[in-house]
């Protein structure tokens, strides 16, 4: 049981991953998560007035039950499938995460000092979660895809303009972690 | 359309992105700080598995689930989307250290802060839909 509750490790997560494209390649689909913001935009019926959003998203619903289906496994494996000791980080990067006031994970997923319910009350942690979204919603979208799309899906099949919009996210999170981070928090 | 099927495989998702701990912010910045190969070794794996996949069907001209050719398209050419869009997305991942994937896991296993971050993505998406036309791409 020690398995189920530890934390993966990286060749058995990345190759269930890889599994994962190949299964809906098989469906003949391609694994790509951020499309399903554009669904959820599409159904509000925005697509009347914004071109963008008139699309069939029901063409689509294949891949928002893919995210259902995620949403359930996530409730599993957080609350049966795991243990105190995950998300053991190098202490390096503990060390300074306290610089920045975040706290150790001791094998929570999200730091409290950013996501609990105590740092809601703060404009500047609502604020930096609303923005990070906003980017991540328009970047995925103008880049065509994340990190599941480009990283995952494009690089695996070759993509040149996979590769760049990969190298992008990297220069982008590079700096928001280097330069922009420590200036927030 | 069977949707049980695209369920299951979403289950199965949602499971391993938890269990590496991709859906961690911790992991996002550990990762951006270089201090880990963790998340370097699922992404640098899934693509390998992918490839060699991705491979085979395409030499062995293997067949989907209802007997169609699988046929993956190819991504459209450009510089000015990937690289622009790509940095604003990269932007976004590190300061809140979740990608699309990891922002429903996680809102599915009860983190209800992320709904702020699932609600500026939306946002973020319509935005993108509004000003697209404006937009070098």
């Amino acid at each position: 049981m020690e398995f189920i509750s530890q934390t993966w490790h990286w060749a058995i997560s990345g190759f269930l991953i890889g599994m994962v494209m190949l299964i809906l390649n098989y469906f003949g689909k391609v694994f790509g998560m951020s499309s399903n913001l554009r669904s959820l935009c599409a159904m509000t019926g925005i697509g009347k007035k914004v071109p963008f959003f008139d699309w069939d998203w029901k063409s689509q619903r294949w891949n928002l039950a893919v995210v259902a289906g995620a949403m359930i496994g996530g409730f599993v494996a957080v609350h049966f499938m795991s243990d105190a000791s995950n998300v053991t980080l190098n202490p390096k990067t503990v060390e300074q995460l306290a610089t920045l006031n975040i706290e150790a994970p001791n094998g929570k997923l999200l730091p409290e000092s950013v996501f609990g319910t105590a740092a809601l009350q703060s404009p500047k942690i609502i604020f930096i979660l609303l923005l990070g979204g906003v980017l991540i919603g328009f970047g995925s979208r103008y880049a065509g895809g994340c990190t599941s799309g480009h990283a995952i899906s494009g690089l695996s099949n070759l993509q040149l303009p996979s590769l760049k919009a990969v190298i992008g996210f990297f220069i982008g999170g590079l700096l928001m972690a280097h330069f922009i981070l420590p200036l927030i928090f | 359309m069977n949707l049980l099927r695209y369920i299951i495989v979403g289950f199965i998702f949602g499971i391993v992105l938890t269990k590496a701990e991709a859906v961690s912010w911790y992991r996002i910045y550990e990762m951006f700080q270089f201090q880990s190969f963790h998340m370097y070794g699922i992404i640098t794996v899934a693509i390998l598995t992918g490839l060699v996949g991705i491979q085979i069907i395409k030499r062995k001209q293997l067949k989907d689930i209802d007997g169609n050719p699988i046929v993956i398209q190819d991504k459209e050419k450009g510089n000015m989307r990937y690289w622009i869009g790509g940095i604003l997305f990269g932007l976004g991942w590190a300061m809140v250290g979740a990608c699309p994937g990891p922002i429903f896991i996680l809102l599915g296993a009860g983190f209800w802060s992320v709904g702020l971050v699932l609600f500026g993505a939306v946002f973020g998406t319509f935005l993108y839909g509004l000003v697209k036309d404006k937009l070098p791409h």
